[in-house]
């Protein structure tokens, strides 16, 4: 088995080397696994293997988890100060500032997205995602809360304890980050699975991770199958709370794992079929380019992927043939070369799985605008594609298709829109264009979803919360809210004069 | 001062002479046909209460739908005798609770309705509490046992405050601003009523876990399908009629008395409901949770079970100590999530804190909730008289050493006497299981390390106590302790505005306090975009 992976990039783009160790991370060694396991990655750009690294089991989470539960009784924890997790989180930043070329690349070739994205949007995110919750990791506090002169009471929020975090692979290192930074913020220690498909960020991290200095087992890192290892963090009975992002129906076991177990504590980050809704009076031209950057940013395998595209009546010619027009002006092909925007999707599954949702909507009655099929001979590409007249049940309406796929609808009322928009199990995120205010805030009110954006769209912030109404999940990441997901309140009362 | 008239109340100091044991008979005569309301005598105060016992759907009480003659008998646990039938609620019940409060959710209530407004409605359902606090009393004594006093002044005076704390948060509730680029974005959060909220809770404090489930979900705006416990839904009942005459909307709270099998289940699995808040035991709460997994993974909070312990160091007021120990464990006759269910003694005290603890646990006197003698009530139910006694049994099987108790008393009456158990060890049932019932189990320890070590050895996270006369000692102890809840030279007292729930496998979630609202709220992120220009392709 390989010890190490050494790549070697000869690119338009990024010319260079990355060398690191391919083991599972646990208790800040790199080791194998318990069954010696492993998987070998495909470049989905070429179908071609990149590396083959360790792959961990059942046995190997619970060996990560028990190293986070002695690092958080005897080295984190309540054993560590804020101003320390801080210092320590500051310090991986930094160090994932000054490899930025050699993760985005990591990224590009085992995803398939651009590196030029990865540089420009997954990167800059990590960074300062771990800054921003650096800054919180001094700041958690409780409250202290009048009760009667005889009694004092106020609440402490503790870490939770050993955090289960489970990380899908459209976004590998920055999802990852985003679980991360706010668990270590407040003092968690961590076993974290990323996808079988793209660990390779993640396993570069580790190095880092050591460097920056945090003690071993506080963050564990073990690549596997969701259907092993993932299974195995939500059913642990020493991991006491599971972070996940991924989809719905993964997300259900997790749940029901957790219910089943130890009543581990849970946030979902799930699935999505997000409305963009463009009125009549909307800057055309700027919500069009919204409106693709919506659905096929990151070959639109995307969870906040603006899928169902609502435009008024008034515009509609004029928005179909401009939105039209650009998507077929994206450019599929190398994720390596300067002028691509659009690369593979992420493997052969995913590939099907969108084409055959493709093939769904035009045995549906949609009428197929652009695109549709295979882009070029080899890795996994498909056309930017545009779907019009469809109607709510349709497939291509309803579930999420992780793909370069739009549904376009026309509308005539705002009621009408909004009783469209809603029609959907998900409520992740939406994007409204216009330029009355009080039909923006009426619109962005009435949509059942944990993210609206008014006249843009894609663009989480760190400080703002993510996460979704419905069955798009439970819980919210980022911002001060996602602190909840990581502590727990403790009540403490205490008696200063009452006698019984 | 609150505390003393508890522990008054519980061990029967202040006497006024009430009357005998046959307090009340039913004049209801039991028949296959459901009848929408029962008229009950409550001897004790000489007066006859007419008490709805039909479905509260759309501000009415109604038949079943589908099962008329499905039937659930109450029993008085003081006397085992009947009380009076209730219609049992049927999963098509469910069905049409959960279509009304969708309905009333998306026309006259969540957000058709002003903070202020909810407010008032609230305070004024507080209002008309206060005004029925002794026959709400009544009647929860008769059907759950519990003292009608300590009912009144306790249960239902604390209700009334919880409704009139979150009375005050209606028209606060408050999202954030945040700062994104001041040239061009602005941000906020808007904390939306997450829409219909099931809401299940148990026997053991019937109007007041009502209390804690309606008060906070209202004051977000949601509105609510109410499951009382099978064994104990005459007050949720009474306190529905309440809900219409203070003018909620129709809709706005339903109220299905059904068994855990049919309603519970039926709201846990329902794909119209928003949210599950469900107090009770850690099997029940599991079950729940899986079905939100498997239907529309609605949120969910969980209060469940514990096995609180409770620390005794040297430097404690011993006397204090062993009052505070005493109501841990015996107030509402043991049957509390929080129950101070074990009690570890530091060695250098043992013997002297144990005789003492036993002597004042005996003056507690357990009789029917309307003697005024009386400083608890019986268990429940059979089922819950059985299951306790199992537990006594095993026990003195396994080899711990009683120390008080363990006579079973004859005649009618699920009366359980105060039970103290010494000479345990970690792996017996009575220390590792949840009793619900006065048994205490109590351990010694030699140092601090040990005691914190002992505390936390179990998979439940609900309350702990710690009694210690020495600061430094309380804070690194109160820290070290996996629970929701710390007391500090106290036990079981809670306040409203401070929350309450449990760690590991006590629970998800917080009821109480401001920390409440998170349960009841669906936080939206707006983005607002009014100066940023995309330039096309990235």
């Amino acid at each position: 088995m390989a010890f190490t992976c050494t790549y070697q990039f000869d690119t338009a783009v990024y010319k260079g080397a990355v060398t690191f160790p391919t083991q599972l991370f646990i208790n800040g060694e790199f080791v194998d696994p318990v069954n010696k396991g492993t998987i070998d990655l495909i470049n989905p750009a070429t179908c071609k293997a990149i590396a083959r690294v360790s792959v961990g089991d059942r046995e190997d989470i619970e060996v990560a988890a028990q190293a986070a539960r002695t690092a958080f009784k005897e080295h984190w924890g309540l054993k560590v100060s804020g101003e320390a997790r801080s210092k320590l989180l500051h310090k991986l930043a930094d160090l994932v500032d000054a490899n930025t070329d050699q993760i985005a690349a990591l990224e590009a070739l085992n995803v398939g997205k651009t590196f030029h994205a990865a540089k420009a949007i997954d990167l800059p995110t990590i960074g300062s995602l771990l800054r921003y919750y650096a800054g919180w990791a001094d700041k958690i506090q409780g409250k202290s809360i009048q009760t009667t002169p005889d009694k004092i009471g106020f609440t402490r929020h503790e870490p939770i304890g050993v955090v289960g975090a489970i990380v899908p692979w459209n976004f590998p290192l920055s999802t990852l980050i985003m679980k991360l930074a706010p668990a270590l913020a407040c003092g968690n220690t961590i076993v974290a699975k990323p996808s079988e498909f793209t660990p390779l960020s993640a396993l570069f991290l580790c190095t880092l991770i050591r460097e920056a200095g945090f003690p071993p087992g506080v963050v564990n890192i073990v690549p596997g199958y969701g259907d092993t290892a993932g299974q195995a963090v939500g059913e642990s009975m020493i991991i006491d709370k599971v972070a996940f992002t991924g989809s719905t129906l993964t997300g259900r076991k997790i749940m029901e794992a957790a219910a089943r177990s130890n009543l581990k504590k849970i946030s979902l980050e799930l699935g999505g079929k997000s409305p963009s809704i463009i009125f009549d009076d909307a800057d055309v031209d700027q919500a069009v380019k919204w409106a693709i950057n919506g659905i096929f940013m990151n070959q639109g395998e995307i969870c906040v992927a603006g899928s169902r595209i609502y435009v008024q009546a008034g515009i509609y010619d004029d928005f179909l043939q401009k939105f039209t027009e650009s998507a077929q002006c994206l450019s599929v092909g190398d994720p390596f070369s300067p002028d691509t925007f659009q690369g593979p999707q992420i493997s052969e599954r995913q590939f099907e799985r969108v084409m055959d949702y493709i093939k769904s909507g035009q045995a549906e009655g949609a009428t197929l605008r652009l695109g549709g099929k295979r882009f070029g001979t080899e890795g996994y590409f498909i056309q930017p594609t545009v779907f019009t007249d469809c109607t709510p049940n349709m497939k291509i309406v309803q579930e999420e298709i992780f793909g370069p796929v739009a549904a376009i609808m026309k509308f005539s009322a705002e009621e009408e829109v909004i009783e469209q928009a809603n029609n959907s199990t998900y409520g992740l995120a939406c994007s409204v264009y216009t330029k009355d205010i009080d039909r923006a805030m009426r619109v962005a009110s009435n949509i059942e979803a944990g993210t609206a954006w008014v006249n843009f769209s894609n663009w989480p912030d760190l400080g703002l919360p993510f996460g979704g109404f419905k069955q798009s999940g439970i819980g919210r990441d980022l911002g001060e809210y996602a602190l909840e997901n990581y502590t727990n309140i403790k009540a403490v009362h205490i008696n200063i004069g009452i006698k019984i | 001062m609150a505390a003393k008239s508890i522990y008054t109340k519980l061990f029967g100091r202040a006497l006024l002479s009430f009357s005998s044991r046959t307090l009340y008979h039913s004049s209801h005569t039991l028949s296959t046909m459901a009848s929408l309301s029962a008229h009950i005598l409550i001897r004790a105060a000489n007066r006859e209460l007419e008490i709805p016992t039909g479905l509260f759907i759309n501000n009415e009480f109604v038949p079943s739908a589908d099962s008329p003659n499905d039937l659930i008998h109450l029993v008085n646990p003081a006397t085992e005798e009947t009380i009076c039938s209730v219609v049992a609620g049927s999963v098509k019940d469910i069905d049409i609770a959960v279509a009304a409060a969708r309905k009333a959710f998306n026309t006259t209530w969540g957000k058709n309705v002003t903070g202020f407004e909810r407010s008032k409605l609230l305070n004024k359902l507080a209002d008309l509490m206060e005004r029925d606090q002794d026959i709400l009393a009544e009647v929860e004594s008769l059907n759950n046992g519990k003292p009608f006093k300590i009912a009144r002044d306790f249960d239902i005076g604390d209700s009334i405050q919880c409704l009139r704390y979150y009375a005050g948060w209606a028209d606060k509730i408050t999202g954030q601003t945040i700062e994104v680029d001041n040239k061009t974005k602005l941000a906020f959060t808007r904390h939306d009523p997450i829409g219909v909220c099931g809401q299940i809770i148990p026997w053991n404090y019937p109007i007041n876990m009502w209390a804690w489930k309606v008060a906070p979900a209202l004051a977000c705006g949601c509105t609510i399908v109410m499951k009382p416990s099978e064994l104990t839904p005459l007050t949720a009942l009474m306190l529905s009629k309440l809900i219409a005459e203070a003018g909620f909307p129709p809709g706005v709270v339903n109220t299905i008395p059904s068994l855990g099998s049919v309603g519970g289940v039926a709201l846990s699995t329902h794909m119209d409901v928003d949210k599950v808040a469900f107090t009770g035991s850690t099997v029940t709460g599991r079950k729940v949770m899986e079905a939100a997994a498997k239907s529309n993974l609605k949120k969910v909070s969980l209060e469940l079970g514990g096995k609180s312990p409770q620390l005794v160091f040297e430097s404690a007021d011993l006397e204090q100590a062993a009052n505070w120990a005493c109501l841990g464990i015996l107030y509402n006759t043991g049957q509390d999530c929080t129950a101070g269910s074990r009690l570890y003694v530091q060695d250098t005290i043992y013997d002297k804190f144990v005789s003492l603890l036993v002597s004042k646990a005996k003056e507690l006197v357990i009789g029917d909730g309307f003697d005024e003698k009386s400083g608890g009530g019986p268990l429940v139910s059979k089922t819950q008289f059985d299951k306790v006694w199992r537990y006594i049994e095993s026990g003195s099987a396994q080899g711990a050493k009683l120390a008080l108790g363990g006579q079973k008393r004859p005649g009618k009456g699920f009366f359980v006497d105060p039970t103290i158990f010494t000479d345990i060890n970690a792996n017996m049932d009575i220390v590792r299981d949840e009793i619900f019932g006065p048994v205490l189990a109590v351990g010694r320890f030699k140092t601090e390390e040990e005691a914190i070590s002992l505390a936390n050895d179990t998979s439940y996270g609900l309350g702990a106590g710690l009694h210690s006369n020495d600061a430094n000692q309380c804070m690194r102890v109160s820290s070290a302790l996996e629970a929701g809840t710390v007391w500090i030279n106290q036990y079981n007292l809670l306040n409203n505005n401070v929350p309450f729930g449990g760690k590991k496998q006590s629970g998800i979630g917080r009821e109480l306090g401001s920390y409440a609202l998170d349960e009841y709220t669906s936080v939206k992120a707006i983005h607002w975009n009014f100066g940023e220009k995309l330039d096309w392709p990235l």
